[in-house]
């Protein structure tokens, strides 16, 4: 059953299990010592994620301390998310894909016209979803910061050449990430449908918490 | 054996130190003999120097350049960059480098909002070492680098330092965003390794960024987060001037499509 194969090596009791259907934003607590896993159910999915410190989040995940951290532009197993502040929000215990990342951002109506031109001004996007899942906790634009995107690829190249480019995740393909701290996870299951982040088809993830 | 007593005397004392000259302070007003021929002294808008470990803010018109100048070869400028107008939109350095293509803004990038704007072109560089990578460092890197990272001690924070920055203008914590640094650079390499390109280099490097909507700035003069030298930086010289807005043929606003359409989402916003 593909259920079984989605909780292969969890341990403890799963205490959270849901569908974030395609395109659609997703907010959850996931208290310190909790592991929360994500499910790129068909492959090639990109996850854009934030975190923010549950008790005062105004402290929340940085892409750039945590880069500067690990010396490391790419998210693998046992990279340490950390907070604006330098503390530990969630350390990724195991993944089946072999890098993530977090450089790229988030996309928006706004830069998808500077991308792709004004025709796209329609479309959904993830700093919408960001917006509108913090927005009911009392955050906003102030809060959007640079994001995990899980199971998208972005490499640079020696001249500096950047860019989302093919995946390298495949139909249920896993990310496990470990609370350090209680902690609110913001995801937009990514909308984007002008590059490959999604594999140009955006679909469903699956979230599991653990305890 | 105070002679300090009264308030006389107090008050010569303090009058006294009007005038005093040292490293790493503001002109007021704004003087300068090296910017370029064509601007007057009356365009003139800034020239401090700002301290090892020292930080300074200033709102900008959109028009005006301003110019960085690492003075003795160790500077390290983090810059935040917000629309004076509507400070929620500001600097987004992922946008900036993935819109772009680029991980290493140098001359002719611009640097762009999360609102798809140019907040700030690159019309000259020097340097060439920037990081949009790894940000500013915190009272934790610190810490762990120098023993003590707080402003009230002698190993401030950029992170700190660009908190007070801000809040000079009525921004908070969920304000200070990730940040560009400017004179220490970094490479990526193949496996997404980090190296820090950290100096010190040749004196006297410079940055001048046209000023393309009425921003604030604030920038933060600490060592780089990876510099894991004995505390090491050097005073950052910062002038601006007036100057004229971008035109529709200027080179930068029309090198690639993508800069063209911020440039056109930027000028749609003055468009009033």
């Amino acid at each position: 059953m593909d259920q079984d194969t989605h909780l292969a090596g969890l341990n403890g009791q799963v205490i959270h299990d849901e569908i974030v259907l395609a395109r659609a934003p997703w907010m959850h607590q996931v208290k310190a010592g909790e592991t929360l896993r994500i499910v790129d159910l068909e492959g090639n999915q990109a996850v854009d994620f934030l975190l923010y410190a549950a008790g005062d989040d105004a402290e929340r995940y940085s892409a750039q301390d945590t880069i500067a951290a690990q010396a490391n532009i790419f998210l693998r197993t046992g990279s340490v998310l950390l907070s604006n502040e330098g503390r530990q929000m969630m350390t990724i215990t195991a993944t089946s894909v072999e890098y993530h990342d977090t450089i790229g951002g988030a996309c928006s109506c706004e830069s998808n016209s500077l991308r792709y031109g004004h025709h796209t001004k329609a479309q959904h996007s993830c700093v919408d979803n960001f917006l509108e899942a913090n927005l009911r906790e009392g955050r906003g634009k102030r809060d959007m910061v640079s994001n995990v995107n899980f199971f998208m690829n972005v490499p640079v190249e020696p001249d500096g050449a950047l860019g989302i480019v093919d995946g390298i995740s495949a139909p249920g393909l896993t990310v496990d990430l470990r609370a350090e701290m209680d902690v609110t996870v913001v995801v937009s299951n990514c909308p984007q449908i002008n590059n490959p982040c999604n594999g140009f088809n955006p679909t469903p993830v699956r979230m599991i918490v653990t305890a | 054996m105070s002679v300090l007593a009264d308030p006389n005397a107090a008050r010569e004392h303090a009058r006294a130190m009007g005038g005093t000259i040292v490293e790493a302070m503001p002109t007021l007003p704004p003087r300068a003999e090296d910017v370029p021929a064509d601007v007057a002294p009356d365009d003139l808008l800034w020239e401090e120097t700002i301290a090892a470990g020292g930080y300074a803010s200033r709102t900008l018109a959109r028009g005006a350049r301003l110019r960085l100048i690492d003075v003795k070869g160790d500077a390290c400028a983090s810059l935040l960059i917000f629309n004076a107008a509507m400070p929620s939109e500001r600097l987004n350095i992922a946008d900036t480098v993935k819109v772009q293509w680029d991980a290493y803004p140098s001359t002719g990038s611009v640097l762009l909002s999360d609102m798809g704007r140019v907040l700030a072109s690159i019309e000259q560089d020097s340097a060439a070492t920037h990081d949009a990578f790894c940000g500013p460092s915190n009272e934790a890197s610190n810490r762990h680098h120098y023993g003590d990272g707080r402003n009230s001690g002698v190993y401030p924070n950029a992170r700190d330092r660009l908190l007070l920055a801000a809040a000079k203008h009525g921004l908070g914590r969920r304000d200070v965003h990730p940040s560009i640094n400017l004179f220490k650079g970094v490479r990526i390499g193949a496996d997404g390794g980090v190296t820090a390109e950290l100096g010190p280099f040749a004196p006297g490097r410079s940055l001048v960024l046209r000023v393309e909507m009425d921003v604030i700035v604030a920038i933060a003069n600490c060592p780089h987060v990876l510099d894991t030298r004995p505390w090491s930086i050097t005073p950052l010289r910062v002038t601006a001037w007036r100057g004229p807005v971008t035109t529709a043929d200027d080179p930068i606003r029309t090198a690639t499509p993508e800069r063209l359409r911020a440039f056109l989402n930027t000028e749609d916003l003055y468009r009033r």
